[in-house]
């Protein structure tokens, strides 16, 4: 345990030691600042009867967030390390492969809440000016940040996994993002083609990121996406895990 | 401290290290001495842990690197090639967060790191991000670390790789001074290297194993045709005559140098020593003889000698 708080510890410093924590957390800001800009203007001309959160994060910016960032959150990971040879280093002190993994992963996954700070204070701004008392509760916040955890978690560890197969940054940013990328043209699929038989519609809604995104936003905490969202995190995580004690018997 | 039998460790296609045993007694500095590519990295790796052997087994203070690796790393303070480091972080931090990787509760770590600090000459740089340090100082902040869990078995690969002169002397020193209290395994390249600081050597060429002695048997080893030089003033065709008369000569080379000394070389047969032949022959004659002298095979002939065994012999 003691490990893996100083694994931990040099692993978040090591996002805020590089620029590029600090150009991701500036692109995000600007990103969500462009979000709060857009929500200001739909306010002020008509009255919505959505909550502001649904307005907010429901829009294609979430997702382009979410895309784009987590794979240069996660590229560096394993990858740096194997290509400057500190993997060898790291890996033949006594700690243990699941160490490692779980502390990597968790420094990302801090890195990654903190990065949607800004966005908080923008929903606060909001609520506090919307003279309307229940235009925020911390029902459907608390489901925003769920839906963002949730996410965020699964895209991170598919980001983790990719790093931990190769040794170069680029081609782990580029495997994550267009995992990314496909996954997010099958659930817009799933939300434009209507579905013909019975089973596309069992399956089919599994993969609509937008509209179980939809429900966080409402302060809707479907049991369902939970298993599924924390279950294929567990999976790719596992499959890190598998490609890191790979050198052991390759 | 270390045992290695019959380790054998192919990459995909290619036999990296085939088949190869000795072992390093508790307090030798060993050298592993090779080409590039002759396995001393690979055999390393193995031994640290990071990479399994196909076949054959190693073994550091007892425990099997592969069945129990965590506690051979934990005895171990691993050394890299290149000497790879976080660049980002500084040497004070680094070195602690090595410490506490390894084990070192925060007390502990501390008052280590301190004393590797030290140890290293890295007193001055301990607020300084490693990144900006020059080649000389990022060696020693391995070293360092390498150091910093006082380890039983120290295993540095090519720990001298890049420095100036200066450089190297220091770190070969601070080798030296470790052999005390550490057992020491060391790859390197550079044969004066290993000739100074190591106890014994194990030569490795295409991943076996061709030798593996101390520095003055192996010159004992190949010492027996090493040549005679002798610088005596006579007429060369007083010298020729003479000396090819000894039985023992097998060649006899005779070059003029400078006044009137001439420069003999003689080869011997079956590894005789010519000295007290050529001596007593230019007493009888009266020769004024000004050096004799048996060229001392530098680690360079030897390791050629041993690398090329038959194409020696042929040429």
């Amino acid at each position: 345990m003691r490990i893996f708080w100083t694994l931990l510890r040099r692993e978040l410093a090591a996002f805020f030691l590089s620029v590029t924590g600090y150009i991701i957390i500036a692109a995000v800001t600007f990103l969500v600042g462009a979000s709060f800009v857009m929500l200001i203007k739909n306010l002020g001309t008509d009255p919505i009867s959505m909550p502001i959160t649904e307005v907010f994060f429901n829009s294609f910016l979430f997702w382009i967030i979410v895309i784009l960032v987590t794979p240069v959150i996660t590229m560096r990971l394993f990858a740096l390390e194997k290509a400057s040879g500190t993997f060898e280093t790291l890996m033949t002190t006594p700690v243990g492969d699941l160490e490692v993994v779980l502390a990597k992963y968790t420094a990302a996954m801090i890195f990654y809440l903190l990065m949607w700070l800004p966005a908080l204070a923008c929903l606060l701004i909001v609520g506090h000016f919307a003279n309307e008392k229940n235009a925020l509760d911390a029902g459907t916040l608390g489901g925003v940040y769920l839906g963002i955890f949730l996410s965020g978690g699964l895209f991170l560890s598919a980001g983790c996994f990719a790093s931990s197969l190769t040794r170069s940054q680029v081609v782990a940013a580029v495997v994550s993002l267009a995992a990314g990328v496909v996954l997010l043209i099958v659930a817009f699929l799933a939300q434009v083609v209507p579905a013909t038989d019975q089973w596309q519609e069992q399956i089919i809604p599994y993969f609509n990121l937008f509209k179980q995104m939809d429900d966080f936003t409402r302060g809707v905490v479907n049991t369902q996406t939970v298993v599924l969202y924390a279950s294929l995190t567990l999976f790719f995580l596992f499959l890190t895990l598998r490609v890191v004690e790979s050198r052991r018997w390759r | 401290m270390i045992e290695v039998a019959n380790l054998t460790k192919r990459y995909a296609g290619r036999t990296a290290v085939a088949d190869i045993s000795f072992t390093v007694a508790r307090g030798e500095i060993v050298g592993l001495l090779g080409a590039n590519g002759a396995g001393k990295s690979t055999t390393m790796r193995v031994l640290a842990g990071f990479l399994p052997a196909t076949s054959g087994t190693a073994r550091v203070a007892g425990y099997d690197v592969f069945y129990a690796s965590d506690e051979v790393r934990r005895r171990i303070g691993y050394m890299p090639e290149n000497n790879p480091l976080y660049p980002e972080m500084r040497v004070r931090e680094y070195l602690k967060f090595r410490a506490r990787l390894k084990g070192l509760g925060w007390r502990h770590s501390r008052r280590r790191v301190d004393t590797v600090m030290e140890q290293c000459g890295l007193a001055d740089v301990g607020r300084r991000v490693i990144g900006q340090l020059s080649k000389g100082y990022r060696q020693r902040v391995g070293l360092a670390d390498a150091l910093v869990h006082e380890p039983e078995l120290l295993i540095l690969d090519e720990p001298t790789i890049g420095l100036d002169p200066q450089q190297i002397r220091a770190v070969r020193q601070l080798i030296k001074s470790l052999a005390e209290k550490h057992t020491v395994l060391i790859s390197t390249h550079i044969l004066p290297e290993a000739e100074m600081t190591c106890n014994r050597m194990v030569i490795m060429l295409n991943g076996k194993i061709l030798a593996a002695d101390t520095p003055d048997n192996l010159q004992r080893l190949v010492a027996g045709n090493s040549q005679i030089i002798a610088e005596i003033a006579a007429s060369a065709e007083e010298l020729r005559e003479q000396l090819v008369q000894l039985p023992q000569v097998a060649h006899l080379d005779i070059s003029a140098v400078d006044g009137t000394f001439l420069r003999c070389a003689l080869t011997p047969r079956d590894g005789v020593d010519l000295r007290p032949l050529v001596w007593l022959l230019a007493r009888e004659r009266g020769w004024l003889v000004r050096e004799l002298t048996r060229s001392r095979h530098s680690l360079e002939d030897i390791y050629v000698q041993i690398t090329r065994p038959n194409e020696e012999e042929e040429g």
